[in-house]
């Protein structure tokens, strides 16, 4: 009988604690299975990331499709590249599209939205670049801009 | 220069003291864990350990997760109401549990639970002699002592931070979206997008792994080694919770550096 | 030494210390199979470590010790295992394992030692049981039993593999007049019902001399005298009597070391 209570807290135990694993892994984390069905990469280069992290999300239309993998300084045009993974589903990222580094808020986070462009034919493959870029604003630039057009009026 | 010299001597005394345990304590974890485990009904006893170790310290962590988590969520909202987003009550909840306060606080009442009562356990055990008549008897009471309750300690650290976590979230919701009024909706959608299964989840629970294996390692070596008196017991259990919780605290400093220094 | 012909440990030369102080030097100890032998000396003199020695729980600093000619301090893990098996020892305190009842505690060393299907164990467990009168007592839990009957049971699971010999740790110490009785009794009847060969460490004095067919006494980390219980009653060196006598004066002195009384008393002023 003492055997048998042991046995039955200890299982008791290990189950609270897989339903806590599970709660934490599906409702908390969101984490999905279909991340398996793989992802291909894409660069852009941009004159200012402020702010932009590994790990950042990458949109489009606010729907995630990827995250910032890495950011780099390219040495050649000494500007930010940002390698962004994107989710294998997503294949109709055309060449043209433009990639915009915007702010969730006022004070939130920053994230990459992605908006396609009206070519088509040809759609943005492994190791592909992302011409058109905007980078994220600066609150000091736009101030000092601000200043001195309030000054040269 | 007489007291000089005596006192540089006690200074290395204390050291070489100090070695020397660390080195037995490092001998009795090899030889614990190490050691191939008994063969017969080593399983029983591991069954036993973990009942006394995790399944008893089961509601002392759901009421401190659940506490936790509702004090969270009302402090989190107070502040981030001001900003207009409150949110992400959700989200800072989920975070500051997952990775930090779980591993930390389930290492910590662990240690004054479950260690204490390890040390005490064990040090009674080696009073009563019931270690010397079991190696009398032929059994190495590493193996059949000391060896599962480390294990069951091992194991439990972790599925008790998971608990403390999920319950501490579910506190969470209960006071944000039940008394606060936060729309539900949100508050699982900016926990969602914020919390990484792999970063987040899986490094907490790495670090309540490393927790389990030092809180368990300090409760049974200072049972093992106490002096065998009531005196000696009641230091060591002493002992057990003061270095167990500082060496949680510091090696959190280490692990959270290398595990979220990047981020 | 012509009453010893045959033995079963043979101690040559023993030397074990801690620290810088000698618990033992260079002692000698032969004890006879078959026999009750008495190990007594006053509190402090190393006597539960000279025991803890044999089992081979500690290694000494020098010399052997000889059981059936394995030389226990030298012995390897695996080897040690199979000579404990030949060896029962009773504990100061009973050392029963708490979180088991009395049987498994009595079972303990059978399902170590042995293979033995379940009904034997218990057949076996229930024959040590009675030997010790505690089979009513099987299935309590060691802190349900008074300090006496614990005892008791320790001494079944000491014998419970039928050992060559069997170690006992100040058996008498603790008890009351009535369980005093009993173990001398117990100690005496089992010893020449199973056969085996006993120590006795203690510092009983006339419990012992009425059990043991040889004693030892050591003092000061050295046998000051050996005999049969009639040969050391006729001892009339010092310190022998003064322990068979216990006399709370003499070669042991009843005064700590300290310095003269009236001068520290004067001091105070």
């Amino acid at each position: 009988m003492r055997i048998r209570g042991i046995e039955l807290g200890v299982g008791v135990f290990m189950l609270v604690g897989a339903l806590s694993l599970a709660m934490l892994a599906i409702n908390v984390s969101g984490l999905t299975l279909s991340k398996q069905e793989g992802s291909y990469k894409i660069y852009a280069l941009f004159e200012n990331v402020g702010g932009l992290t590994a790990r950042s999300k990458v949109t489009m239309s606010g729907v995630a499709i990827g995250q910032v993998t890495n950011i780099s300084i390219d040495r050649q045009k000494l500007m930010a590249l940002v390698e962004m993974e994107i989710n294998a589903d997503t294949d109709y990222l055309t060449s043209d599209s433009s990639a915009s580094i915007l702010t969730a808020g006022l004070l939130g986070e920053k994230y990459i939205g992605i908006t396609t462009g009206a070519a088509d034919d040809e759609i943005l493959q492994q190791g592909d670049f992302i011409e058109d870029t905007q980078s994220s604003l600066v609150l000091e630039e736009l101030i000092g801009k601000f200043l001195f057009n309030k000054a040269s009026e | 220069m007489q007291s000089v010299i005596a006192n540089l001597a006690l200074l290395g005394r204390s050291t070489i003291n100090r070695l020397a345990a660390i080195g037995r304590s490092g001998m009795l974890l090899m030889h614990a864990v190490i050691a191939r485990p008994e063969p017969f009904n080593s399983f029983p006893l591991l069954m036993r350990q973990l009942y006394s170790v995790g399944v008893l310290s089961m509601v002392i962590i759901m009421v401190s997760g659940l506490f936790i988590g509702m004090v969270l969520a009302l402090q989190g909202y107070t502040i981030l109401v001001d900003y207009g987003s409150e949110q992400a009550v959700g989200q800072m909840v989920a975070l500051s549990l997952v990775r930090e306060l779980a591993p930390v606080v389930t290492a910590l009442l662990f240690a004054g639970r479950a260690g204490s009562a390890l040390t005490a356990e064990i040090g009674l055990m080696k009073t009563t002699e019931q270690l010397s008549g079991m190696e009398m008897i032929g059994v190495d009471p590493l193996r059949r002592i000391i060896a599962p309750r480390f294990w069951a300690g091992l194991i439990s650290l972790p599925i008790l931070t998971m608990i403390f976590s999920a319950v501490g979230i579910w506190g969470g919701l209960l006071v944000g979206v039940d008394w606060l009024g936060i729309y539900e909706g949100s508050f699982w959608a900016n926990m969602q997008n914020s919390v990484d299964f792999f970063d987040d989840v899986v490094n907490g629970l790495i670090k309540s792994l490393v927790f389990g294996v030092v809180v368990t390692w300090v409760a049974v070596f200072q049972g093992y080694d106490s002096v065998p008196t009531s005196e000696g017991i009641s230091q060591a259990t002493t002992k057990t919770v003061v270095y167990s919780s500082l060496a949680v605290l510091g090696l959190d400093f280490i692990l959270t550096a290398l595990m979220f220094g990047d981020l | 030494m012509d009453f010893i012909d045959d033995i079963i440990i043979d101690i040559k030369q023993l030397t074990f210390s801690r620290g810088d102080r000698y618990i033992c030097k260079n002692i000698d100890i032969r004890i006879p199979r078959g026999k009750v032998t008495a190990i007594m000396g006053p509190s402090g003199t190393g006597k539960t470590t000279l025991l803890k020695l044999i089992g081979g729980q500690l290694k000494p600093d020098a010399g052997s010790i000889l059981l059936d000619g394995d030389d226990i301090p030298r012995l390897g893990r695996h080897e040690l295992f199979n000579v404990r098996e030949k060896m029962g020892m009773l504990f100061q305190s009973g050392a029963l394992f708490t979180d088991m009842t009395v049987f498994e505690n009595v079972a303990f060393p059978l399902r170590v030692h042995t293979q033995l299907p379940e009904d034997m164990v218990r057949d076996i467990v229930l024959m040590k049981l009675q030997a010790v009168g505690l089979r009513g007592a099987a299935e309590l839990m060691p802190s349900e039993l008074s300090g006496g009957m614990g005892r008791r049971v320790a001494l079944a699971r000491a014998i419970a593999l039928d050992p060559a010999l069997v170690m006992y740790d100040e058996p008498f110490t603790g008890q009351d007049p009535i369980a005093m009785g009993v173990l001398v009794n117990l100690i005496k009847t089992l010893n020449k019902a199973l056969g085996h060969s006993s120590i006795i460490v203690s510092h009983d004095i006339n419990e012992t001399l009425s059990i043991a067919d040889y004693i030892y006494i050591i003092a000061d980390g050295g046998v000051i005298a050996h005999g049969t219980p009639e040969q050391l009653k006729q001892n009339d060196a010092e310190q022998v009597r003064q322990f068979m006598q216990g006399l709370p004066d003499g070669p042991v002195p009843f005064h700590f070391p300290a310095s003269d009384y009236a001068t520290e008393l004067m001091e105070g002023r």
